[in-house]
Parts: C-alpha cells; sequence; structure tokens
C-alpha cells in the first residue's frame, strides 16, 4: 500500500484510487490518438482504393530496407520499455535506468533512420510539391503526401516519446520510484507502446501490402 | 437531508473558508486548480466570447432588413457569418454548459474533493484560452470569410483570409475539449463517493458522461481534418484537391465525423440540465431514470453514423443516402423518448414556476420543434429542397439557442445560489425567461418558411419576396437581445444586493445542496456517503408543507 | 410587401416533394400537439397549490416507455420510405432528355445548349419538355438550386454531377447559388425562362450560333490532334472512338469501366491513370490545354460518334 513518502494528490482518498484514475486517463487518451491516426489512415485506405495501381506503383518505390530495420528498431525498444517497467516493478532501480536509457537510444535510432530515408526521398524528388518526379504514376505525388504525413506525425509522436522517457530516466536517476509507486513509469510504457503500434500498422500500408503483386 | 445518512451531522462551520473566499489575488486565480473556480474562469470566457459572436448575429440581421446589400459589402458578411459561426460553436456552445456547469457540478454531485486531474483541468482552460487567442487574433487580422466550415477546396486554396490562424485557434481549443473530456470520464469512474452506484449519479451525470465519450472521441478527427486542411493550404498540393487526384468531398466527410457529433456535445448536457430542473420544480421522481441515461448513451453512439445527412447533395451514391437517411430518422428516437419522460415527470407533480423550470419548459418546446423540423432534413426527397437555406438555419438554431442557451440560462438561474452564495431577482428571472421565448420564435420561426421559400443561407442580399419574414426575424432578434443582456445585468447585481442564498433554495436533492453556499474549497466537510438514489422528490409531501403555511 | 406563403410549383417534382413536405408538416403538428396538450393540462392541474390527486401510478414504467418508444419508430420509417422514394425520382434522371451543360465558376453560371447556344446566369427552357443538367466547377464547390423545380444539387470542381426537371408551368424562376462560394456567392444567382415550345424555338434561332456544341467538339478534335491518333489510319495506335460512349471499357488492370462524361474527360486530363487493355500509354495529359467548356464540347462530339460496335468489342 502507499507508503508515506509518496504523496497521494488532495483529490483522491487513495493510492490505489490515484493509480487507476491515471491509468484509465491515458487510455482514454490513447483512444483519442486512435481516432486522431484514423482520419488519416481512413483517407489513405480510401485513395488507395480509388488509385489502386498509382499507389501500389509508388508504394514500390519506398524503401523497404529502412523501413523493416526500423521496425526491428521499434519492436525491440518495445521490450526493453516492457523490461524496464519490470525493474521498477521489482524496484531494480539500476536496471530500470538502463533500460530506459536503451530504449531512448533505440527511439533515436528509428529517429535517425528516419532522417536518412526523408533525406534520400528528397534526393529522389519524390517530396510533394512542384519538383515531384514520380513516372507511370499520376497520384503518385497523393501518395507520398500521405506517406509524409502519416510519418511524420508518427514521428512527432517517437519525439515526444523521447523526451517523455528522458524525464522517467533522470527521476529514475534521482530514485523517484519504487515498488509501490511507479505509475508514471507505466504510463509512459503504455505510450511508447501504443507509438508501436502505429507504426505496426503503418509499416505493412506503406511499405508491404502489394509490393510484389 | 435527502440523501446524506443522518449519522454524519454537519461540522461546525467554516472549517474552511469558501472557495470565492479562498484567495482574492489574479493568481489565486489564474493559477487554480479548484474546479469551482476553473468553471468560473470557463464563465467569463465564454461569456466574453458569446457577446463577440452575438454582435456579429446583430450585424448581420440589420444587413437583411432590406432586400439589397447596403449596410456591409458582401465580403465582410462573411466574415460576419464565419465569425458568427466559429465563435459560437466552438467558443460558447461546446464548452458553455460542460465547462462551466460540468466543473462546477460533476465533483460534487458524485461528492468528490475535485475532478481526478485538477492540473489538467487548467490546462484545458489554458489551451482553450490559447485557441480563443489564434482566433480572436484572425478576426482582428481581418477574418476569415469561409463559412464555420472550411469548405475544401475554397479554404484550402481559393480564400484570401486568415485561415491557417483560426483553424489553429480551433485545433487548440480542440485539444482543450478532449481533456475536459477525459477528465469528467475518470472522474466519474474513479472518483464518486462511497454508495454512488452508477445508477444513484444524477441524470447531468450520466449525458456529461455520454457528452465526454464523444469529446474524446470525435474532436481528434477535427484536429486530422484542420490540420490536413492547414497542410494543404501552406503546401499548396494535396488529397482534398482535385487536380492531382484528390476529393473535396472527403474533407467534408471528416468534418462532418466531428461536427455532427458535436451538435450532440452542444446539446446532451443541455438535457442534462433539464433532467435536473424538471424534477426538482415539479417535486416528482423523474420518471423513467433508466431509459434516460441510456436514451443519451444511444445518441452519442448513433450521433457518430449519421454525419452523411449534411451532404446529401454534394453527390454521395443514392444508397449512402439511403442509408444515412435512415440513420438520421433513427437518432431521433432516444431523443423523443427524453422528451416524453420529461412530459411524464410532470404529471401528479406539484408544479411551481420559478425561472429555471420556465427556462426547461421552454426547452422543451424549442428543441421538439428543432427536433421535429430535423425530420423534414433526414427525409431525403425534402432535404434536397431544404438543405443550405434558411430552414437549416432555423433548425439548427432551435436545437443550438433553443437547446443549449435556454439549457444554459436555466442552468445558470438554477445553481447561481449555490455558485455565488445569492439569489437572483425572481420577477427580473421570469422576465427575461419569457422575453427570450418570444424573441427567440420571433426570430428563428419566420426563417424555416423563407428557407421553404428558397432563401440560401449566406445570402447578404436576397430577391425582394423574402424581405417580410426577415424584418419579423430581425426585430425577434432584437428582443432575443434584451432577453441576453437583462440576465447579465441583474446576475451582477446580485452579487452585491441579492439575498444571500440558504444551502438549499430549491430544497433540491443532490450532493451538490447538502454542502454550503457557495461551497467550501473541497467542497464537503467530510465525504458523504450515499444510501438512496437520486430525485427522491415528493409531491405529497410538498403540497402537504403548502398547506401547513397557510394554516 | 408581398407576402409570399406558398412557392411556385413548376416542376414535375414540385408537387411530390411538396406533398412530402406538408405530410412533414402534418407529422410536426400532430406530434407538438401530443407533447404539448398533455404537458399543459399537467402544468395547470398540477400546479402547486391546486388540489389534485398526486398519489404514484400503478402502471409499469418499460410499457409505456415501450409504447412511446416503439411507436414513433414506426412512424419515422414510414417517413424514410416516404422520403426515399421521392429522393428516387429526384436522382433518376429519364433517359431521353434535352441535354445542357453547365459551368459554375466564381461568380456565374455559364451554360451552352446543344444547339450551340451560350447564355451566362439564364437558361430558357421549353415547357414540358424534360431537361437534364450535366454540370461542373472551374474552381470551388457551387450548387445549382431551382426552388420552383426543388431540384438542388452541390457542383464540384473535377466532376460531373446531374440534376434534371421537367418544367410544368411557363414563367421566370430563381436560380441560387446554396453552396458557399465566396465573397460574392449572393451574386451567383440567375433565372430560369420557361417558354412555349414555340417561343422556345424562336430563342433558339434568334442566337443561332455558328456552331453546335457537337461541331465545335469535332473542330477541337482536330485542332488539339486528337484525331490524329484515334482517327483514320493513323501510325500511332489508339483507341477508336466510335461508338465507345456508354459501353464498357476493358482496362489494363483486367477491371472494366463505363466511358461515361467522367471517363473521357479523365482519359483526357490523366490518360495514364486508366489505359485501356492492349493499349500503351503514350497519351499526353491535355490538363491546362482544355477549357471545362472545351471538355463538353469534346464529351458531346464522342458521345456522337454513332452506335458502331467499338473495335475492341469486334
Amino acid at each position: 500500500m502507499a507508503e508515506a513518502t509518496n504523496a497521494i494528490a488532495e483529490q483522491f482518498d487513495s493510492s490505489e484510487q490515484q493509480h487507476e484514475s491515471a491509468w484509465l486517463g491515458l487510455w482514454a487518451f490513447l483512444a483519442t490518438e486512435v481516432l486522431f491516426f484514423g482520419g488519416v489512415f481512413l483517407g489513405y485506405i480510401v485513395y488507395r482504393h480509388v488509385y489502386y495501381e498509382s499507389f501500389v506503383l509508388a508504394s514500390r518505390t519506398t524503401n523497404l530496407v529502412y523501413g523493416t530495420v526500423n521496425t526491428a528498431v521499434l519492436l525491440t525498444s518495445s521490450l526493453t520499455m516492457a523490461l524496464a517497467v519490470h525493474a521498477a516493478q521489482v524496484g531494480k532501480n539500476k536496471n530500470l535506468v538502463r533500460f530506459l536509457i536503451l530504449t531512448i537510444l533505440l527511439a533515436i535510432t528509428f529517429m535517425g533512420v528516419k532522417g536518412v530515408e526523408y533525406y534520400e526521398h528528397y534526393k529522389d524528388h519524390q517530396i510533394p510539391g512542384p519538383s515531384f518526379v514520380l513516372k507511370g504514376a499520376p497520384e503518385g505525388e497523393l501518395f507520398y503526401y500521405f506517406y509524409f504525413t502519416m510519418t511524420g506525425l508518427h514521428a512527432l509522436h517517437v519525439v515526444i516519446g523521447i523526451g517523455l522517457l528522458s524525464v522517467m530516466a533522470l527521476l529514475a536517476a534521482r530514485r523517484r520510484f519504487n515498488p509501490a509507486y511507479y505509475t508514471p513509469v507505466e504510463l509512459s510504457g503504455l505510450y511508447w507502446h501504443f507509438v508501436d503500434i502505429v507504426w505496426i500498422f503503418l509499416y505493412p500500408l506503406i511499405y508491404l501490402i502489394s509490393r510484389h503483386s | 437531508m435527502n440523501i446524506i445518512e443522518e449519522t454524519h451531522p454537519p461540522p461546525p462551520a467554516k472549517l474552511e473558508p469558501d472557495y470565492l473566499e479562498a484567495g482574492h489575488t489574479v493568481r489565486s486565480w489564474l493559477l487554480t486548480t479548484d474546479h469551482k473556480r476553473i468553471g468560473l474562469l470557463y464563465l467569463f470566457s465564454i461569456i466574453f466570447f458569446f457577446f463577440i459572436a452575438a454582435v456579429a448575429a446583430g450585424i448581420m440581421r440589420l444587413e437583411l432588413l432590406t432586400p439589397k446589400g447596403d449596410l456591409v459589402l458582401s465580403e465582410t458578411y462573411s466574415k460576419l457569418f464565419t465569425l458568427h459561426g466559429v465563435i459560437m460553436v466552438w467558443f460558447f456552445l461546446i464548452p458553455s454548459i460542460p465547462t462551466v456547469l460540468g466543473n462546477f457540478l460533476i465533483p460534487m454531485m458524485i461528492g468528490a474533493r475535485d475532478v481526478a486531474f485538477p492540473k489538467l483541468n487548467l490546462l484545458s482552460w489554458y489551451l482553450f484560452m490559447a485557441g480563443g487567442m489564434f482566433a480572436l487574433y484572425a478576426i482582428i487580422a481581418g477574418g476569415v470569410d469561409t463559412g464555420w466550415t472550411f469548405y475544401t477546396p475554397y479554404s484550402s486554396r481559393y480564400s484570401n483570409s486568415h485561415v491557417i490562424e483560426m483553424a489553429t485557434g480551433i485545433f487548440l481549443s480542440g485539444f482543450g475539449s478532449i481533456l475536459t473530456g477525459l477528465n469528467f470520464i475518470i472522474t466519474v469512474h474513479k472518483m464518486r463517493a462511497p454508495g454512488m452506484t452508477w445508477f444513484r449519479l444524477p441524470l447531468f451525470i450520466w449525458s456529461h458522461y455520454a457528452t465526454s465519450l464523444i469529446l474524446v472521441l470525435a474532436t481528434p478527427v477535427l484536429a486530422i481534418t484542420l490540420l490536413l486542411m492547414a497542410l494543404e493550404r501552406i503546401w499548396g498540393i494535396g488529397i482534398f484537391d482535385p487536380r492531382i487526384g484528390g476529393d473535396p468531398v472527403l474533407f467534408q466527410h471528416l468534418f462532418w465525423f466531428y461536427s455532427h457529433p458535436a451538435v450532440y456535445i452542444m446539446v446532451l448536457p443541455s438535457m442534462a440540465v433539464i433532467s435536473e430542473l424538471i424534477p426538482c420544480f415539479s417535486r416528482k421522481q423523474i420518471f423513467g431514470y433508466k431509459f434516460i441515461a441510456f436514451a443519451s448513451l444511444a445518441i452519442a453512439f448513433l450521433g457518430f453514423l449519421v454525419w452523411g445527412h449534411h451532404m446529401f447533395v454534394a453527390g454521395p451514391s443514392v444508397y449512402a443516402g439511403l442509408v444515412f437517411s435512415l440513420l438520421s430518422f433513427l437518432v431521433a428516437i432516444p431523443s423523443a423518448i427524453k422528451v416524453f419522460n420529461w412530459t411524464a415527470t410532470l404529471h401528479r407533480g406539484s408544479i411551481s414556476f420559478e425561472t429555471p423550470m420556465l427556462y426547461a419548459l421552454g426547452f422543451i418546446g424549442l428543441f421538439s420543434l428543432g427536433g421535429l423540423t430535423g425530420l423534414f432534413l433526414a427525409a431525403l426527397g425534402a432535404d434536397v429542397h431544404l438543405t443550405d437555406t434558411y430552414f437549416i438555419i432555423a433548425h439548427f438554431h432551435y436545437i443550438m439557442v433553443g437547446g443549449t442557451v435556454l439549457g444554459f440560462m436555466g442552468g445558470m438561474h438554477f445553481w447561481w445560489p449555490k455558485i455565488t452564495g445569492r439569489m437572483y431577482p425572481e420577477k427580473m428571472g421570469q422576465l427575461a425567461a419569457l422575453v427570450t421565448f418570444i424573441g427567440f420564435n420571433l426570430t428563428f420561426f419566420p426563417q424555416f418558411i423563407l428557407g421553404y421559400l428558397g432563401m440560401p443561407r449566406r445570402y447578404h442580399a436576397y430577391a425582394p419576396e423574402y424581405q417580410v419574414y426577415n424584418v419579423l426575424s430581425t426585430a425577434g432578434a432584437s428582443i432575443l437581445a434584451v432577453g441576453y443582456i437583462l440576465p447579465v445585468i441583474y446576475f451582477i447585481w446580485s452579487l452585491h444586493k441579492g439575498k444571500k442564498a440558504p444551502a438549499n433554495p430549491w430544497n433540491a436533492t443532490g450532493l451538490e445542496w447538502q454542502t454550503p453556499s457557495p461551497p467550501p474549497v473541497h467542497n464537503f466537510y467530510e465525504t458523504p456517503l450515499v444510501v438512496k438514489g437520486p430525485y427522491d422528490y415528493s409531491p405529497e409531501e410538498e403540497e402537504r408543507k403548502l398547506e401547513e403555511r397557510h394554516g | 410587401m408581398r407576402v409570399p406563403f406558398f412557392l411556385d410549383q413548376a416542376s414535375t417534382l414540385a408537387p411530390r416533394v411538396d406533398a412530402l413536405y406538408y405530410g412533414l408538416v402534418a407529422l410536426t403538428a400532430i406530434m407538438m400537439g401530443i407533447i404539448f396538450l398533455p404537458m399543459f393540462y399537467f402544468l395547470y392541474k398540477y400546479r402547486r397549490g391546486n388540489k389534485a390527486d398526486r398519489r404514484p401510478i400503478r402502471i409499469p414504467t418499460w410499457k409505456i416507455e415501450m409504447t412511446w418508444t416503439v411507436i414513433p419508430l414506426f412512424i419515422v420509417i414510414g417517413f424514410y420510405c416516404w422520403g426515399s422514394s421521392v429522393y428516387f425520382e429526384i436522382e433518376r434522371p429519364p433517359a431521353k432528355a434535352m441535354e445542357i451543360n453547365i459551368i459554375g465558376k466564381q461568380w456565374m453560371w455559364k451554360l451552352q445548349h446543344a444547339e450551340g447556344n451560350r447564355e451566362i446566369n439564364q437558361l430558357h427552357v421549353p415547357v414540358g419538355e424534360t431537361v437534364r443538367l450535366t454540370l461542373t466547377s472551374q474552381d470551388v464547390i457551387h450548387d445549382f438550386a431551382v426552388p420552383a423545380f426543388r431540384i438542388k444539387q452541390d457542383v464540384l470542381p473535377g466532376r460531373y454531377v446531374v440534376e434534371w426537371f421537367k418544367a410544368t408551368k411557363e414563367g421566370t424562376y430563381h436560380i441560387f447559388c446554396n453552396e458557399y462560394c465566396g465573397v460574392s456567392h449572393a451574386s451567383m444567382i440567375g433565372e430560369v425562362i420557361v417558354m412555349s415550345p414555340a417561343a422556345y424555338q424562336d430563342w433558339l434561332a434568334r442566337g443561332q450560333p455558328e456552331e453546335t456544341l457537337v461541331q465545335s467538339g469535332e473542330r477541337l478534335f482536330r485542332e488539339l490532334g486528337c484525331s490524329g491518333c484515334h482517327m483514320g489510319n493513323s501510325q500511332i495506335r489508339a483507341p477508336r472512338l466510335e461508338g465507345v460512349f456508354g459501353k464498357p471499357v476493358p482496362l489494363q488492370g483486367g477491371q472494366f469501366v463505363v466511358a461515361d462524361e467522367k471517363y473521357i474527360r479523365d482519359s483526357i486530363l490523366l490518360p495514364q491513370s486508366q489505359i485501356v487493355y492492349g493499349y500503351a500509354p503514350l497519351m499526353p495529359t491535355y490538363a491546362g490545354h482544355v477549357t471545362e467548356e472545351e471538355l463538353f464540347q469534346l464529351i458531346a462530339y464522342i458521345k456522337g460518334l454513332g452506335n458502331k460496335q467499338p473495335e475492341y468489342m469486334k
């Protein structure tokens, strides 16, 4: 149960109530996020259906290697995140800090790969706009518009995640968490898994579907 | 003392100061995390925005006195109706009841000390205000001329006005809305006092819970839609532009996927208020508690499935039209259930006609007519003729003003003693309610006829045969304005000169009445223990008391 | 000042829409009565201090609730069916009709008759004849509404939409743009002038232009060089267009698409997106080289290219 050191906010009666509220709050927030991404995913799927050929052609010009590497990186980071939460649960503070830093490093790796990928799109004139070139796919520009919007929004969430995990790592280093109180770590983990799951949808939608048909 | 068990005697007065006395500095208001103070911050903000938007409406009504466009330029007129729409929808109607009365009352009604996340609650207000500042900037910098619907490609490519700033304002206030909704959901789930089971919750809470679900699930879609529109406007290519294969109608789909549920964000909280007022002033247990509660959830759910009825003439497939039409007819059912239940509550009651009750009865009348005229628009064959005319304007003002504003006013009068500790002058209140009702009908009823006769919306100059109805409408608007200004005057007056309010001036049930007026900082001196359901009124007892008083 | 109560019924659709409208007015009146007569009675009888029986009633709540849930349900489904049947009539243009092409732009309507006569913000039509309007927009979304005919349709850029009517009464009626389209939205108005068939013929003859719609299309077909590939024995193989209109066309991907106005339009502006089976994607785009008006003329010409079996179907 609650220890004296873990202050309960005055509106709550118990640390349990506080913990459950925070937990439910984050789930509700994630529901919001699902609808936020849902809008743009829906648009993408509609246009993919309408301009099937162009979208298939355009999606073949994306870089499968970068996409796959990034998927692996993110999945690994989810694992390290889960390990971090476990470390917090059992009170191994050193491990907690280590896994958090590992997760952050993986997230930075993801952003790095994404950056290289964007740069190559730029070199190949695949940035939508006046200089856009994609032979044989009249609506290819539309595909890339979606590509950048969707991956851009996702990347924004990764950046927010890096910030969040850095704060957690800092707090953990100052020994602010213990087995009775690690809700922030847990919630950050939940957020991080969500960011990961968004990518799990993005990866096939952009890189995989009908690549070899 | 209806709900709290008698074993909890009221503790000695002034254990802690009431929430208004807790601090007088600007800082104590701007950094408060007290849900009651945040409610008041919202109150001042939305009233400010309301009067800006109302002035715009006033100028429009003056312009429409004559068929020719002789008062303002057509460009100015476009900016006025955009201002009116955007400010009224996002900066008055959507926040109105939830952020003021909801914030103030939800924790008290469930017996909590505050919402689940007080700091987040304050952040919501700051987001709302930041959004409001962007909107004001857009207006002062020259205005926006797209209409509140921002239809592409006009908004994304053709308009030369401050679309991005306005969209940013809405985007930010939208995040405020999401956080408010989230806060309410968690509060209702986790902060209820011991004994406060789901079916002992007042219907006010049920309706706000349904509203919050919509806020959390629909608002993000608006956010992404506005984001895409803004990206398209900035970079000039995009998914709503037919030139590279995009579809401007997709914007409408996404926009209305939010904006139709948004109608229920506006009207469900008003129903929440009405469900409190009717039982209290007829001293009756509410009729069909569970039906009203579930009707709220049904409305929230069905509200997500009917967006297409805004686009019947935008060229959907005939079959899509058929599906949306059917669903739109169905969403009328839960609303009808509520109206019938409120009417049935009056049966065998002991009815009195204080100001809140007058607003509540006015609400039922106007909302019913608004809802029934909605059927005209759900019926495909009639919608083709009526859509985008003044019929639509009249219909949704019956819902928005007749529904939301009357509910808001009714609620403000009802809880004013609780919020301020002072009574408003009753006779003035009744007069204002009456003036509002008459002015409203005179303003908007002629617009139904105008619409049927074919007058399009968003015209600053019109064919001369429409003039009579427009003159009536403008005359009504001037009466309506009196109905709006009166309460502002006597509410302010009552702050100093009003009678001191007792804890429970209406002799109402509900936990918020079991604590002093104004309430202490933490709402209750001791966490209440709930042993009964809400609305434990008895008309027979009320009559007996009355007889005793008269000897 | 005139106080109008009724709107002219000037098309075959108008009485049907009005019947539905007044049906809904009656429903509204009845429902308001059902809600408010009892309510006023309750308010009067059970006002505080009035002697009345206030004991709780003994009928089970759910029975009452079911009554006022199920009965309105049937009523609204009835009106749904009625509304939808009227909608079907509005949305299904008769096959044989006089064709008129309309282009909306900020802030005017440009119209062209099959005979080639052009009009701006005015539409002359003969009474008693079915008229089919094909509309598109050059810029933003507009909406072409004629209240006296009870028709209304959003006019979208990059797309063709269709409206139809059969005028039943001579006279002059409003045309309104009903979708906000920019600052001069309120001046995007016009009038339909319904004339007797003889007067209409007169009017056509008086404004007789040099070319009919089809002739303009034919001239363009030559001038733009379409005929070089799509006609005669040209070197470059391109699909022949005789009789193609309204028939299914096999595409590269194995699907079929019906060659309607939209398909021809897309083939001219975005020729790479739907390649006919067996042909190379050689055609350059004409986007920016043809106006909306010229597109209408080209389509009219291709429509009129005989009813021969299309070449690829042989």
